[in-house]
C-alpha cells in the first residue's frame, strides 16, 4: 500500500507561516486527512491559533477549492489566510 | 496582456503595454503604500505572494474583464517585498475605444483582485505590527 506512504505536504503563507512557524508543513499520514474540511479541522486542532483568522481557504493546483473536495498529495495544496493584497 | 509580479513596479513599462493606437482611452489605477492605517502612523509595508497561484488568479481577473468589456490592452503587476509610504504596490489598467468600458473594468480589475489574488500584506508602526485582513 504505496499510496498510504505518501505524506501530503502543505505551503504556508502570511499569518499562517507565522503561526505554524515554517514555510511547510507535512500532514501525518495516520491522521486520516483526506478532504479539505477535514484538514482545516486538523490544523484548527493543532494550532489553535488559525480557529481566530476571519477565514481560511485552501488551494489545489492554485484554485480555490471546496470543503468537500478530496485532497493528494500529488497536488499543490496551499492555506491562504484573508488575503490583503491591492 | 502582461500580468505580473515584481519587485519593483515601473508605471511607464506599464502605461507602454496598453498604448494602442485602436484605443481611445486609457485608464491605470495605482495603488500606493498609505503613511497610516486606522489612526496609526504607518512605517513600512511587506507584501508576499504565493506567486504561482497569485498569477493564475490575476489571468483568471484578467480573462473576466476581456470577456465583459471590449479592450484592446490590459495590464495586472503587483509588488512584493518592503514597501514604503508613497511606493506604488499594484497597478491595473486597460485601453478600449470609448472612455466608459475603461473605467469599469479598471475597477472591476482592482476590486476582483483584491477579493482572490493570494497576496498578504503586513503593516509595520512604530511599536508592532500586524497582517491586515487576519482577524475580525
Amino acid at each position: 500500500m504505496l499510496f498510504l506512504l505518501i505524506s501530503m505536504e502543505i505551503l504556508l503563507f502570511g499569518i499562517a507561516r507565522e503561526i505554524v512557524g515554517k514555510t511547510k508543513l507535512a500532514v501525518p499520514t495516520n491522521q486520516n486527512i483526506t478532504t479539505v474540511k477535514s484538514l482545516k479541522t486538523w490544523l484548527g486542532q493543532q494550532y489553535p491559533a488559525i480557529q481566530t483568522l476571519s477565514s481560511l481557504a485552501v488551494a489545489v493546483d492554485s484554485e480555490y477549492a471546496q470543503d468537500e473536495d478530496v485532497l493528494n498529495g500529488d497536488n499543490e495544496i496551499a492555506l491562504i489566510p484573508p488575503v490583503s493584497g491591492g | 496582456m502582461l500580468i505580473k509580479i515584481v519587485e519593483h513596479i515601473d508605471l511607464n513599462e506599464a502605461y507602454a503595454n496598453l498604448h494602442t493606437p485602436e484605443a481611445g482611452a486609457v485608464n491605470l489605477f495605482v495603488g500606493t503604500v498609505r503613511n497610516h492605517s486606522k489612526g496609526k502612523e504607518v512605517v513600512h509595508l511587506d507584501f508576499e505572494a504565493y506567486e504561482a497561484m497569485a498569477l493564475h488568479q490575476m489571468q483568471h481577473v484578467a480573462n473576466a474583464a476581456q470577456s465583459k468589456w471590449p479592450l484592446c490592452k490590459l495590464v495586472m503587476i503587483h509588488a512584493v517585498g518592503a514597501k514604503s509610504p508613497g511606493d506604488p504596490v499594484v497597478v491595473v489598467g486597460v485601453s478600449s475605444a470609448h472612455r466608459d468600458a475603461s473605467f469599469e473594468a479598471c475597477r472591476f480589475l482592482i476590486d476582483e483582485l483584491k477579493k482572490t489574488v493570494p497576496i498578504w500584506k503586513k503593516e509595520f508602526y512604530e511599536d508592532n505590527s500586524v497582517w491586515v485582513n487576519a482577524h475580525p
